[in-house]
């Protein structure tokens, strides 16, 4: 009897426990908690939030948990939970000439108000395995000193005051949104940046390290790299004026890129711009180059078909989940097509074993008389 | 910490979205054929396994409703159980297996043997809602295409394959033309399937959440396959009979049942299968229903 079908339901029942066993692993070891995640694997709690578009540490956190350190698998996780989230409103655009920084490096200036902000970087750390960490030794409390006084304006700002950078033109319109409006294109700078925001880490990575290798060259300086804490603000009409509801950690890159200038225009630098929320500053960094290659065509450059200036291949393939989604789909059942494609192909070759054939009989034919 | 409260909406999506949607739905059936772009969401079940569709269902469903799903024809398949469950858990409808007996239908690669009535809706899972993808994949340019009803480059394609193959080597998602004007992907049903379209009674609605596009066909719309008038369009079918209940006209898989290349044919429309069973039909392999 056939019955091999049947019973996708408790196959379903039955594959869940096994994978929650599978997660949990050998019990004897100490289970995890989402708090231990939260504080000991900060930079894959920044990145599910980056890519999963939510500023929530606890709930990422819960995710790489639930994915068993699957960050793709997270981000998805924390997605859909954001799709059931009421939406209140937008807040104010977030300051990030304000923020506290821990961290504020600029490769084109040695040194600017503000100061030069190594941080908890991994940039000088040579890369040995660190077999104490595996004693579970405790750390010694790192120096401190007192922060800066003042603010810290952007680098860019410099250049800017001597007109030697493009200037980024203000405006007051609503930005677009991605997760609430069909993606169409042309896209404009705010949704390019929103895509690359939440794009994958390792899609935009490889697009940015295309364009330094030739593929829409630019050269990019890292004019600024911060990372630190920046208040969101938000307008409440009861009370008619603005309230901070969260600090939030962010990492912005603004890279300088070179620009001949035009006719109109003389020769100054241009812009690329990154943002995401956490420490992230490969994405960042990544994100500002891509963001650079993009802008192409308000900065009058030629089309030289590179990857990173197809704003449509980018854009509609740069989302991890979309991506990972359909990709992997093509592990589920597909007999139905598959059997129309046998009976086609098996149709094909029986046609064209009957015209050789007939051919062959032919070619006897002749060769006998 | 964010509460984390296990109480969704009613069929999952908030009410704004499924207004969104159903605005998406009300344009696909003003404009048959037509791909309408709406704001898909995230949903909690992977892109490619049918958040199109369980967004057109979602929007569609009423307390009142009888779901069922299937996928590959079947209503056990794997991913058919996991969306019918997650509409029990998230709207507490009744489903069913029985075509006849279900209000909505949602399906993966199928149209049920059993014609469909007024009274349903047919709502597809789909992949890639664009017929000229595979011609042309820059959206931009597809979306001209049809806007200009350039549909030259796809009879261009269906030709060469006549000429390398003696066949239009399109086996399932075979491309329609919708009430003589867009040129429609009917999903991955097999092209055995694309007849049960045109005319038909049931409301024929189609999701693509990746993508990011709804169409439909509305009741009772003409839905015309592809084809040339010396090289007309053939459903096709495994030339076999269903080994369980014997229906000579059903769409069929194929099954391998031993390691020496022995295989049997059985109705991809399982409902379809079992309800002739019950009538008294057997198979060559098959017992009746009541010794199963």
């Amino acid at each position: 009897m056939y019955v091999a079908v049947k019973g996708g339901e408790r196959a379903i029942e039955n594959a869940h426990a096994w994978l929650a066993e599978e997660r949990r692993g050998d019990t004897s070891v100490p289970e995890l908690s989402v708090a231990q995640i939260r504080e000991q694997m900060g930079l894959a709690v920044a990145r599910v939030m980056a890519e999963g578009s939510l500023y929530d540490p606890d709930l990422a956190a819960l995710a790489i948990k639930q994915a068993r350190g699957d960050l793709i698998e997270a981000v998805f996780l924390i997605r859909a939970y954001r799709t059931t989230l009421p939406r209140f409103g937008a807040s104010r655009p977030i300051e990030t000439a304000d923020m506290a920084c821990k961290r504020r490096v600029s490769a084109t200036f040695k040194d600017a108000p503000g100061g030069q902000v190594l941080g908890p970087t991994f940039d000088y750390t040579h890369r040995l395995l660190d077999f104490a960490l595996a004693a579970e030794g405790e750390v010694p409390p790192a120096p401190q000193a007192e922060p800066a006084e003042g603010p810290v304006p952007h680098i860019t700002g410099f250049l800017n005051r001597e007109g030697l950078i493009q200037q980024e033109r203000p405006s007051e319109e609503t930005p677009p949104d991605l997760t609430r409006q069909p993606l169409e294109t042309p896209a404009d700078r705010s949704l390019r940046l929103q895509a690359l925001a939440r794009g994958d880490e390792g899609f935009i990575l490889g697009l940015g390290y295309s364009t330094q290798r030739g593929y829409a060259k630019n050269h990019a300086f890292v004019g600024e790299l911060r990372i630190g804490d920046v208040e969101v603000e938000f307008d409440i009409p009861e009370l008619g004026f603005a309230v901070t509801i969260a600090e939030i950690e962010v990492t912005e890159c603004e890279t300088v890129n070179q620009f001949k200038g035009s006719k109109l225009e003389p020769p100054q630098f241009t812009r690329g711009y990154g943002l995401t929320f956490g420490m992230a500053e490969r994405k960042a960094i990544s994100m500002a180059l891509v963001d650079r290659a993009m802008r192409w065509r308000e900065l009058g450059e030629d089309y030289v078909g590179a990857p990173a200036q197809d704003e449509e291949f980018v854009l509609y393939h740069c989302d991890s989940i979309q991506a990972t989604g359909f990709v992997e789909h093509i592990k589920l059942p597909h007999y139905v097509d598959f059997q129309a494609e046998l009976e086609l192909v098996r149709r094909m070759r029986r046609e064209a074993a009957e015209a050789q054939a007939a051919a062959g009989a032919a070619a006897m034919k002749e060769a006998a008389e | 910490m964010t509460d984390m409260s296990q109480d969704y909406n009613f069929a999952y999506l908030d009410e704004q979205t499924k207004r969104m949607i159903r605005r998406a739905l009300l344009k696909a059936v003003a404009i048959p054929g037509y791909q309408v772009p709406f704001a898909s969401r995230e949903m909690p079940m992977p892109y490619g396994w049918g958040t199109g569709g369980v967004q057109v269902t979602a929007a569609c469903l009423t307390p009142e409703d009888r779901l069922k799903v299937i996928d590959q024809g079947a209503d056990d398949t794997t991913n058919a159980v996991s969306i019918r469950k997650f509409f029990e858990r998230t709207a507490d409808v009744a489903v069913t297996e029985a075509t006849s007996e279900a209000s909505i239908i949602q399906t993966r690669h199928r149209i049920p043997e059993q014609a469909l009535s007024e009274e349903q809706i047919l709502v597809y899972q789909v992949p890639i809602p664009e017929p000229l993808r595979f011609l042309e994949p820059r959206e931009s340019e597809t979306r001209k295409m049809h806007a200009l009803e350039e549909y030259g480059l796809m009879h261009v394609k269906l030709y060469e394959d006549i000429a390398k193959n003696g066949h239009i080597a399109t086996a399932f998602a075979y491309p329609v033309k919708v009430e003589g004007r867009y040129v429609m992907d009917p999903s991955p049903i097999p092209k055995f399937d694309n007849p049960k379209m045109d005319d038909c009674p049931a409301l024929q609605l189609f999701g693509a959440g990746r993508e990011q596009r709804i169409y439909a066909v509305p009741p009772f719309t003409k839905v015309v396959s592809l084809d040339f008038e010396d090289h007309p369009f053939e459903a096709g079918r495994a030339a076999h009979d269903c080994a369980l209940c014997g229906a000579g006209d059903s769409y069929l898989d194929e099954v391998i049942i031993d390691d020496e290349g022995g295989r049997m044919f059985v109705c991809s429309d399982t409902d379809h299968c079992r309800t002739r069973r019950e009538a008294g039909h057997t198979g060559a392999l098959g017992v009746p229903e009541a010794f199963a």
